[in-house]
């Protein structure tokens, strides 16, 4: 998946995870559960009015609070495409990777508005506003998150310490 | 070149020394996991295939979320914790046998200690920090990633330099200290960084201060906060029975600081967090102006559900009664502590002001049970977070305090300094 292309939802600051995944729906860790709840504290109607392929474009600090995995699992679930914001959290931030959410540092997310149409292009590091016809270059993803994806991700490094373990 | 203690301990760690921004992959101490976060890591550990953990002794699972089980779905859930520490025959598995909030248990255990480094699957491992250790919460994957290799990749981080000064008030806490850091740099000030607290105020700062200046070093967005070995930090781990010999290190006079904030302590009075962040903060006096009436006050959570905090709460509500329009729930963080606080006669005087002691659950705190908030209710509570719908309704509102604070208000309807209740 080289290319996302999706319409926009927006949302401002510190978007914490509590407005992502309330912590009142976590007794569970069911992916379709959680995703009838994402985002509800922030926008209870976020979920009727979104369709699968969507994107999510937000202001500084993006996934702010608590640790939970539950947070980028249901917005993956959801459908939500990729999120785009100037900065993450620290901990959502390698949560989405481990997950498979993708999501975008740009430090202009702001100039772009709800219901507008938007093209991620990985190849060319750039997110063009398909509405306005500007584009964007996004802060590359560091150097060693791109090792540890094109590996397959975090797990896969777990796979083969236990494949060497068993020999 | 000069290191932080915080390069120190990952130096110890991966045998090499090493400065901030290089990425390590450091062996781990101790992992900590609980009711909610670990069904997702042990989900991911078999479908890895693993077969055993690398380092068993240092893992732990606390059930402190929803346990006692608030309903079917956290009973279901907690079982999949339950029958994993069974099956592999985990030492460090507490539930209702042995009750605490992770943050407060894993300390008092002897779990935790100088040196080590720590993660967690929960955003308040950074509480450890104040043992002088490396401590940082991240989510259920990587935990898995830790189980199976008994490791994980870390960044470095930068340091933040907090310099306090001057001897706190008497209400002057560690949660007014952090709050006060919250309000001035904001929830992302510290984004990525440690906050590393030192300073004369420090040798004034009681472990319990520590712990909770610590915790909510995640609250400006930290990766950590740490605390320098002390004799104060001695003395609380002289009677545990320590899991490692501590490992001691202190920052050169000469390492590298990304930056540096100076707090006038004496000066400060207690800080209120206004909804809906934490980095809202007042004065106690600007919120006592402004005249906040509140429907429950609430004492607990892993910030504030110390011995210190039941001691002053029962030595404030001493022969009062809490307000008729008020409910007051204090939620001690662990079974030790809700036994010495019975012992000394904190748990008769709350109670005979009208206070209800819970069990330990982090339960209230993040709007799971034990205390949950109505349409429009507002709260003055010990906890970390405020953000919108955190203790209940979408409408509810919380404001973020000390014990003391939390304890006066109870007694007037009213967010009150504790100072002028006589």
């Amino acid at each position: 998946m080289q290319k996302i292309d999706g319409k926009v939802w927006t949302f401002g600051k510190d978007v914490d995870t509590d407005l992502i995944i309330a912590a009142r729906y976590l007794s569970t860790s069911v992916p379709e559960e959680l995703a009838k709840h994402v985002m509800e504290d922030a926008d209870p109607e976020f979920v009727n009015k979104m369709s699968p392929g969507d994107i999510i474009v937000a202001d500084e600090n993006f996934g702010c609070g608590s640790s939970r995995e539950h947070a980028p699992i249901a917005l993956k679930a959801a459908g939500v495409a990729a999120v785009i914001a100037p900065t993450f959290a620290r901990i959502f931030y390698r949560n989405a990777f481990n997950m498979g959410l993708p999501i975008f540092e740009l430090p202009e997310s702001m100039e772009i508005k709800e219901g507008e149409e938007v093209s991620i292009d990985m190849n060319t590091g750039t997110i063009t506003n398909k509405t306005t016809d500007k584009t964007y270059v996004f802060t590359p993803i560091p150097e060693f998150m791109q090792e540890l994806l094109k590996s397959g991700g975090l797990m896969n490094y777990a796979q083969e310490e236990i494949n060497s373990r068993e020999h | 070149m000069g290191q932080t203690i915080t390069e120190k301990i990952f130096s110890e760690h991966v045998g090499k020394t090493v400065y901030a921004g290089e990425i390590v992959r450091s062996p781990i101490d101790m992992v900590i996991g609980n009711d909610i976060t670990t069904p997702i890591s042990i989900h991911a550990f078999e479908q890895s295939g693993a077969s055993s953990l690398a380092n068993p002794d240092g893992f732990s699972i606390v059930l402190d979320h929803f346990i006692p089980a608030k309903d079917i779905a956290s009973a279901n859930q907690a079982r999949i914790s339950r029958d994993f520490a069974k099956k592999y025959k985990l030492k460090n598995f507490f539930d209702e046998k042995d009750m605490g909030i992770e943050h407060a248990l894993l300390p008092e255990k002897g779990l935790v200690g100088p040196g080590d480094v720590i993660i967690g699957a929960d955003s308040h491992t950074c509480t450890h920090g104040a043992l002088a250790a490396f401590s940082t919460g991240m989510g259920s994957t990587d935990l898995a990633f830790a189980m199976i290799t008994g490791g994980n990749w870390f960044k470095v981080p930068e340091s933040i330099k907090v310099v306090l000064s001057g001897k706190p008030g008497k209400y002057t806490t560690g949660k007014d200290i952090i709050l006060e850091i919250i309000r001035m740099i904001g929830v992302d000030g510290a984004l990525y960084h440690t906050l590393e607290f030192t300073g004369d105020t420090i040798a004034h700062l009681s472990m319990d201060d520590r712990f909770s200046m610590c915790n909510m070093a995640i609250e400006a967005g930290a990766k950590s906060g740490i605390v320098a070995y002390d004799d104060i930090t001695a003395e609380f781990l002289a009677d545990k029975p320590l899991a490692r010999a501590p490992r001691i290190h202190y920052s050169d006079d000469d390492a590298s600081y990304i930056q540096t904030l100076e707090i006038d302590v004496a000066a400060l009075e207690a800080v209120i967090a206004y909804p809906f962040l934490p980095s809202n903060g007042h004065s106690i006096s600007q919120a006592v102006a402004d005249d906040i009436k509140i429907d429950q006050a609430f004492i607990g959570s892993c910030t504030n559900g110390r011995l210190s905090d039941l001691k002053i709460a029962s030595e404030i509500l001493k022969d009062k009664r809490v307000h008729e329009d008020v409910r007051l729930i204090v939620t001690p963080g662990t079974q030790r502590i809700l036994r010495e606080a019975n012992h000394l006669g904190y748990i008769d005087i709350i109670v005979d002001a009208g206070g209800v002691v819970s069990n330990p659950t982090c339960g209230a705190c993040l709007g799971g049970y034990m205390g949950i908030l109505g349409d429009n209710e507002v709260a003055v509570s010990t906890t970390n977070r405020n953000f919108v719908g955190r203790m209940g309704s979408r409408s509810s509102k919380v404001y973020l305090a000390n014990s003391a604070v939390a304890a006066a208000s109870a007694i007037t309807g009213v967010i009150t300094d504790p100072a002028t209740i006589k």
